[in-house]
């Protein structure tokens, strides 16, 4: 399973992003789950609103972050998340 | 007395509130504590508020609403809410029945995260011989509604003797109404499990037969179905880590308050348990004798205490441990390296010659005579 670039990539509807205050982190919520997100990875699914595609989320995060070189580390990212179906994409 | 002011106590992340023992089904393996009858009184919704609101703010975020049945609660769309507005991502974990469109779509809007619809069997006739009531064509009729209004689906099948050999046609059944996750829960023989385990108890060439559809069904419907295979930790050789630790990561709310590290901790002897009506839910995790009792590693006997494995496993179950061997600090008997692990071995004997008898004794159904006749 990769990530499309003609896609645009939206976080699922079948699990939900939330930051917690007693972790001081975001998780992943899902039936009977929960993933413990580092900060990277949870910026990264903060951009799979449903609007960008993946070239887009790769220039706004380097913007972001004042940064370059991140395009590898993210399409790698991604591609797990589509796997364990954290994120969608069409 | 068990427990250490030196182990480090983590905040609770899961948080079970058995809203009520009040069930239509008479599931033969309940897990519901046998003398359940005689517990008739039931939290308020005031006292659950203030239950869900204390337990959040500790870190609790995963939130089962189960009982018995809770959709017999009257004012779960109200905790349903409440849960929703503290952050929690709740889960209804219910047998479907009674379940209408309206009310799927009431604990929608109130923000209900998902719903857990139990089957018993791939048939009618064995899911409603195993209910003890008419429900199967109900429970799929839900099944395809829960999907309607958005939720992920997930259906349980608790996994046992009576069923096991409709594997293949549960897993087609679960493909058919589209779950998004199965959970295929080998019976953990607590409770009615444990009263009627010669009847329940497969034999390891059942089990072995029935995980290898499992698993070859697994990776055929891999990105698209998740499956949580539940072990039938009798056929293991090391026992499971339960609870991941003891008053380390679950709360258990019973429905008349009383607060356990896990669903079958009432069973044990001078536990005292804490009620919520008593004590905040800080107290109770923090400080209660019984949330303390079997934390760290010291209150563990040989084989566990020297053993390399225990930041692994714990020990195992406590609750295991006592029903088997009569003593809740033993190793747990799954364990090859417990003195009791013969006790393994003669229950699957001995439920192996129950199959084989000429007249088996009958499965005692989970319902309140029963339940006073028992206890």
């Amino acid at each position: 399973m990769s990530i499309n670039p003609d896609q645009t990539i939206k976080f699922s509807p079948m699990h939900r992003l939330q930051w917690e205050e007693a972790q001081q982190k975001d998780v992943i919520l899902y039936p009977e789950g929960m993933v413990e997100l580092n900060q990277s990875s949870a910026e990264i699914l903060k951009m799979c609103d449903g609007t960008r595609k993946l070239d887009q989320i790769i220039d706004d995060l380097e913007q972001k972050f004042a940064t370059t070189g991140l395009a590898n580390d993210i399409t790698a990212f991604l591609e797990v998340a589509l796997k364990n179906g954290w994120i969608q994409q069409n | 007395m068990a427990g250490s002011n030196k182990t480090k106590i983590t905040p609770p992340r899961w948080l079970l509130a058995e809203l009520t023992y009040a069930c239509p089904l008479q599931c033969p393996y309940c897990a519901n504590p046998i003398d359940y009858a005689k517990y008739q009184s039931e939290l308020d919704t005031e006292d659950w508020k203030r239950v869900l609101s204390q337990a959040r703010k500790m870190g609790a975020v995963q939130l089962g609403f189960s009982g018995g049945e809770p959709l017999t609660r009257k004012d779960l769309p109200e905790l349903v809410k409440h849960a929703r507005d503290l952050g929690y991502y709740s889960n209804l974990i219910t047998s479907g029945y009674g379940l209408t469109e309206e009310k799927i779509a009431q604990l929608k809007e109130a923000g209900l995260d998902h719903i857990q619809v139990s089957i018993q069997a791939s048939t009618q006739e064995l899911n409603d011989h195993l209910a003890g009531t008419e429900s199967f064509q109900h429970k799929k009729e839900v099944a395809h509604l829960v999907k309607k209004h958005g939720y992920p689906m997930v259906l349980c099948v608790v996994i046992h003797r009576e069923n096991i050999h409709q594997m293949p046609q549960i897993l087609e059944m679960a493909e058919e109404l589209g779950a998004d996750y199965l959970e295929l829960a080998n019976t953990q023989y607590y409770g009615w499990a444990h009263a009627n385990r010669d009847l329940l108890l497969p034999t390891k060439e059942q089990f072995e037969q029935a995980e290898q559809i499992a698993q070859a069904f697994k990776e055929k419907v891999a990105g698209k179905m998740k499956i949580y295979y539940v072990v039938p930790d009798f056929y293991e050789d090391r026992p499971k880590a339960c609870m991941n630790g003891w008053g380390t990561t679950f709360l258990t709310i019973a429905p008349d308050g009383v607060a356990l590290p896990c669903h079958s901790a009432r069973e044990l002897p001078d536990m005292d348990c804490p009620n919520v009506k008593d004590y905040s839910i800080e107290q109770i995790w923090n400080e209660s004798k019984t949330f303390n009792f079997f934390r760290g590693f010291e209150w563990m006997k040989e084989p566990c205490s020297s053993c390399d494995e225990k930041e692994k496993d714990f020990g195992g179950c406590r609750c295991q441990a006592y029903l088997l061997s009569g003593d809740m600090y033993a190793a747990d008997p799954v364990c090859s390296k417990s003195p009791n692990h013969h006790v393994i071995q003669d229950a699957i004997d001995s439920a192996k010659a129950s199959a084989l008898a000429d007249n088996e004794k009958p499965l005692i159904f989970r319902n309140s005579k029963n339940s006073r006749l028992l206890s």
